[in-house]
């Protein structure tokens, strides 16, 4: 009884730390994405300018609350006189499209090709695991790099490139927990029952992948983001003429000593979406899986 | 051991000749580098006399048995720019990717220990998450930013440190610091996850109950096992490390392999691509080499097999 007595209250507080586990991260995950999403689609209303318009008139001005800057541009302008605040608004459509686009054919392939060499191992799956393995020991940046050298830039040509890259970590995931789910007891009870592989794998198996599935879409995506960005600026990403965020950080290094706001903004704005991104990742990683932490 | 390193060779060479044919691959996709080597009045005689002296005009068969063979007597060509062997070039640019990848490794393998370390002895309390949340806010930051904001601030701000080239260590630190920040972050939360375990493992319970002091149990004990995992990752992290090291070289101007790689891409110069990525392609696979002696070196087990 003295024995329970000591051992009630840390389990009360582990329990509790169970439940509250990731909340802190998935709340400010949320708060920072969310936001930026609606910015993206409500875009056309909410940017003052035209994020194209150039007025060479009003270069490199600075912010509106600094010496010399003018409520009409909130976040100062870039070197063609284009409205900053307009432009990151814009830009921050291109990140979603991009890695929003990019995580959902890399997670549909990868979780495809994870959940087959999982399930049936054999040929294939030793070729996926080759292939995975080839790819993963090189560095990742470099092939991207090489690869839109060759195809040419644009939206189409960067998510294909990052689903080349990003499938890996679907497939990886998947495919080592559906070896072992396969081996549990109630798929044995699913085939007993006569249920067909397909049946096996969409009801039995993939359900129990489903949180490691999200979890790996909120870290991938972020690192798609900042893929893209870092692709667009070593000038091969989207078109030049797209408001991108990484595009702007490219121009802004030659005005560094000039215009302090032109590589600020764009930056904290990714920063800002990657961060979320990742922090949501976490949180769920810690409430589904809490001793691990 | 010999046999454990002998077994990984075959391997490294087919990472290596994955990348070579992709590359060689994507290449030939790419375009038509005799019109940027020859001005536009050329006559198409000349573009097809230069074509035919760099063997563009064979069947693509051809080219690429005659690609690797090239590679393996590691013969890179000529650049089409410069007029020089590409081994010269890379050789000369290869010393400084080293200097900053290896400089970033050290930064964040020794303060990812220690802050992990430090991180897990203070578990849950705040200094913990302080480290743990810095570490998230690491990982979250692009490289490229991350180096563009460290030259506003210390090199034109600040004016403490120069803000391109290579040079004397003055110029190393701020490259240095901006690739390893990344891996940083992330060596900290493995270590972190790995102290927390070996913390809590039996052998840590024992050597505390034997009265060693605290130092000694987390310093030597604890760190000693959780170095297999730390090392783990710094293998993993090493190619993405490489990936980091193109853009930071572009950043800061650094006359590194990445750089002349980018600049390969946009001049459309195969032959000094090819060169640089099949020397970015050797370092991470001798790297991995030396890591798995490192492993042999920290876990017995590892050497009887």
């Amino acid at each position: 009884m003295a024995d329970l007595a000591i051992r009630l209250p840390a389990a009360a507080a582990r329990t509790r730390r169970v439940r509250k586990a990731g909340r802190l991260q998935i709340t400010i995950g949320l708060v920072l994405v969310v936001p930026i999403v609606i910015v993206a689609i409500a875009a056309p209303w909410l940017a003052p300018h035209d994020p194209n318009a150039i007025d060479l008139l009003h270069r490199l001005a600075p912010p509106a609350w600094s010496a010399g800057g003018t409520g009409d541009h909130v976040l100062g302008t870039d070197h063609l006189g284009r409205d900053i605040l307009s432009r990151v608004i814009y830009g921050a459509r291109v990140s979603l499209v991009v890695g929003g686009l990019a995580v959902l054919g890399a997670g549909l392939i990868g979780v495809t090709i994870g959940l087959l060499a999982g399930y049936f191992r054999g040929v294939f799956d030793a070729i996926v695991t080759m292939i995975a393995e080839i790819q993963q020991s090189f560095p990742f940046l470099a092939l991207a790099i090489v690869v839109v050298a060759a195809i040419g830039r644009g939206v189409t040509n960067i998510v294909a490139v990052l689903i080349v890259g990003g499938w890996i970590l679907f497939a990886r995931v998947v495919r080592g927990e559906t070896m072992s789910i396969s081996r549990r007891q109630f798929v044995d009870g699913a085939r007993a029952l006569g249920a067909g592989h397909t049946r096996i794998l969409l009801r039995h198996i993939l359900p129990n992948v489903r949180s490691s599935i999200i979890v790996i879409t909120t870290f991938n995506f972020a690192w798609f983001i900042i893929s893209e960005a870092s692709l667009s600026f070593l000038g091969l990403g989207v078109d030049p003429n797209t408001p991108s965020w990484g595009q702007m950080l490219s121009d802004s290094r030659n005005y560094l000593a000039l215009a302090w706001w032109y590589p600020a903004f764009p930056g904290i704005a990714l920063v800002a979406l990657v961060l979320g991104a990742n922090m949501l990742g976490d949180g769920l990683q810690d409430r589904w899986d809490p001793y691990l932490k | 051991m010999a046999g454990y390193l002998l077994r990984r060779i075959p391997r490294m060479i087919v990472v290596i000749w994955g990348a070579l044919t992709v590359i060689f691959l994507l290449q030939r996709l790419g375009g038509d580098p005799v019109a940027l080597m020859l001005p536009d009045t050329s006559t198409p005689e000349q573009q097809a006399a230069v074509r035919a002296d760099l063997g563009l005009d064979k069947p693509i068969l051809v080219q690429y048995l005659v690609f690797l063979g090239h590679f393996a007597r590691l013969d890179f060509g000529t650049s089409y720019l410069q007029q020089r062997p590409v081994a010269d070039i890379v050789f000369e640019r290869l010393p400084a990717t080293l200097e900053l990848a290896g400089a970033a490794v050290l930064i964040a393998t020794v303060g990812g220990t220690l802050l992990g370390s430090f991180a897990a002895r203070m578990r849950r309390r705040w200094p913990d998450k302080v480290v743990v949340g810095g570490a998230l806010v690491g990982q979250s930051v692009p490289t490229f930013w991350l180096g563009i904001i460290a030259i506003l601030i210390f090199a034109v701000t600040l004016q403490w440190f120069p803000s391109s080239d290579r040079g004397g260590l003055s110029h190393l630190v701020l490259p240095a610091l901006t690739l390893g920040a990344f891996s940083l972050a992330n060596t900290t939360r493995i270590a972190r996850a790995s102290m927390i375990e070996s913390l809590s493992a039996e052998y840590t319970q024992t050597a505390n109950a034997k009265g060693l002091r605290t130092s000694r149990v987390v310093g030597v004990h604890a760190l000693k096992n959780s170095g297999i995992s730390i090392l783990t990752l710094t293998a993993y992290m090493f190619s993405t490390l490489m990936g980091g090291a193109l853009v930071t070289e572009v950043v800061f101007a650094w006359p590194g392999v990445g750089r002349l790689m980018v600049d390969g891409v946009l001049q459309r110069d195969f032959p000094v691509v090819q060169g640089a990525v099949f020397m970015v392609a050797l370092v991470v696979v001798i790297t991995y080499m030396l890591l798995d002696l490192a492993y042999t070196l920290l876990d017995p087990r590892l050497r009887r097999t």
